[in-house]
């Protein structure tokens, strides 16, 4: 099984004037294959450190992260990304973006077609294969980033705020579409988002971390994800047990905010 | 809609669909028409003037010609030639020499901007002679050029490779230096290589800075290919210019100013074209 393990990662650098930035201290835990974490955090609390470092753009200054039992330098197609928005290439049509990965691998031209039209159909754009990227939504343009990350077939998929750009209607489905696809293909999700419902209703597990140092300040196990699979989703955000979760970690994250703010006023922050 | 409205509309005195009903169009370019009407006017009204100003004897023919005496020259250079060449030869002349010109600085300017922009020795090595260069006007180098090459062919090649190169590095390197960051993330975590995202990510994504490059390097060479033919030349439009004003033949001169606008006017269009073939996602990302 491809389990992903972060052992004991830390990352410090120095500023330009000087100052020590403890981004992350000492972060471990580990995830099994089909494992869905999303991430939670006030801003400077190093989450997309983390997933830069799992996706590895960015070399920790302590610590591992291994997929499988391999310690991993770099990026590799074994890690797939999904960015906010503005990461498809515009110059290829929508099935030439999904077929990005294999293309580069040199996998036979009928597989790859047999890959992508499947996956077109996977995220429902059967019909937009042909499209130029820049034509089609906002939304439709997060499925083809799903797509592509799909055709590639990695074991773990990072996502750094891949809906954050979309309207409220426009996320609710999109959210839906990830645990659709999460079920199907059993892939690994890491999930950073601003929305703490979003958090709440795609992690199976949920970090909240905190900044100064970075660190996971607390873990939750839910039960909405794998709910989210059969029942209607607005039912499960309404629920009672739903929104008392979800209070929890906005006063949470509210005191946190308040903190930084209150010490950036004293003058006593770095 | 009226054939009346249909007519301003083509003419671009006035707007169609929503933009007809904006109230704020003062600062809105988008709200601007082109004004085709105006366009066909002024083209008229300079061509009555010019005409009636002759017609009348208002200027003396040596200073500023009269249309159909220019008209008289076109035919009878493009019957007979001008100086040993045709019209023809002297207009691909100039044009021989700064595809020629042009194509070398690009082929030497774009490796060049990608290599400043990718590379830290090469940034290091080359952004001082780049940005010592870049604001020398190539004419300036014309009596160094004639004195290695004389006044063949050569010497405004390399004028106009001169005037090119530093147009192409520095529209190359702007290119490069506009790729989004998860652009380059996403194409790694995709299994590319750095060769493969130099040539699928790196390359495409900086076309629309680089097609505004060519367009600019046409425009400067274009300019400089007719001046440095002004200085020494023995064929080209500009020669053809320099070569009647010796004569006082201003009805030349003027002819030759005349094609030297029309084909920079219709070189712009071509790469204008060009652009929107090829590069369609141009301002659309």
């Amino acid at each position: 099984m491809s389990d992903l393990v972060v052992n004991d990662v830390s990352m410090v650098f120095e500023t330009p004037s000087g100052e020590q930035v403890h981004a992350l201290n000492d972060v471990s835990f580990s995830l099994k294959q089909g494992d869905l974490l999303s991430i939670l955090g006030p801003s400077g609390c190093g989450k997309s450190t983390l997933l830069n470092i799992i996706a590895g753009f960015l070399a920790p200054t302590k610590g591992t992260v291994a997929l499988a039992s391999t310690e991993l330098h770099g990026p590799g197609s074994d890690r797939g990304m999904v960015f906010q928005q503005g990461a498809l290439f515009e110059w290829l049509t929508v099935a030439e973006n999904i077929a990005f990965g294999p293309q580069m691998k040199g996998t036979p031209k009928e597989e790859i077609d047999a890959t992508v039209n499947h996956l077109l159909e996977t995220v429902g754009l059967q019909d937009f294969g042909d499209k130029p990227i820049y034509e089609l939504s906002g939304g439709m343009q997060q499925r083809v980033a799903l797509a592509r990350c799909l055709a590639n077939d990695p074991d773990v998929i990072l996502m750094d705020e891949p809906l954050g750009a979309l309207d409220a209607l426009t996320r609710e489905k999109m959210q839906s579409l990830v645990l659709k696809l999460w079920k199907e293909t059993g892939k690994t999700i890491i999930l950073i988002t601003h929305s703490v419902e979003e958090a709440l209703f795609l992690g199976e597990k949920l970090f909240v971390m905190a900044p100064r140092p970075g660190r996971i300040k607390k873990q939750y196990s839910l039960p909405f994800a794998d709910a989210g699979l059969t029942q209607n989703p607005r039912e499960i955000k309404a629920s009672p047990e739903f929104i008392k979760t979800r209070e929890e970690i906005l006063t949470m994250i509210w005191e946190m905010e308040e903190e930084i703010m209150g010490l950036a006023a004293t003058g006593t922050g770095g | 809609m009226t054939l009346i409205e249909k007519l301003k509309i083509k003419l671009g005195i006035e707007a169609g669909g929503l933009t007809k009903r904006k109230t704020v169009t003062f600062g809105d370019t988008s709200a601007v028409a082109d004004g085709r009407l105006w366009s066909i006017l002024s083209v008229f009204v300079l061509s009555v003037v010019w005409y009636m100003g002759s017609a009348l004897e208002l200027v003396n023919p040596i200073f500023w010609p009269a249309p159909g005496a220019v008209w008289d020259q076109f035919a009878a250079i493009s019957q007979d030639g001008y100086r040993n060449f045709s019209l023809l030869e002297h207009v691909w002349a100039s044009l021989y020499r700064i595809l020629v010109g042009f194509a070398v600085g690009c082929l030497i300017g774009i490796p060049l901007g990608f290599a400043m922009g990718l590379s830290q020795v090469m940034r290091g090595w080359f952004d001082p002679i780049v940005e010592f260069f870049r604001p020398i006007p190539p004419l300036a180098f014309i009596p160094l050029v004639i004195i290695w090459s004389g006044i063949g062919e050569r010497s405004k090649i390399l004028l106009l490779f001169f005037a090119a190169l530093w147009i192409m590095v520095i529209a190359a390197r702007a290119g490069v230096g506009s790729v989004k960051l998860s652009k380059i993330h996403a194409a790694y975590s995709l299994g590319a290589t750095k060769k493969q995202v130099l040539f699928h990510v790196i390359l495409p994504n900086s076309l629309p800075e680089i097609f505004t490059g060519m367009r600019v390097a046409m425009g400067i060479c274009w300019g400089t290919v007719v001046a440095a033919e002004l200085v020494a030349a023995e064929s080209g439009v500009g020669f053809m210019i320099m070569a009647a004003s010796k004569f006082m033949a201003t009805d030349i001169v003027v002819l030759g100013v005349i094609i030297v606008g029309l084909i920079g006017y219709a070189i712009d269009i071509l790469m204008r074209k060009l652009e929107a073939k090829l590069i369609p996602w141009k301002g659309k990302a």
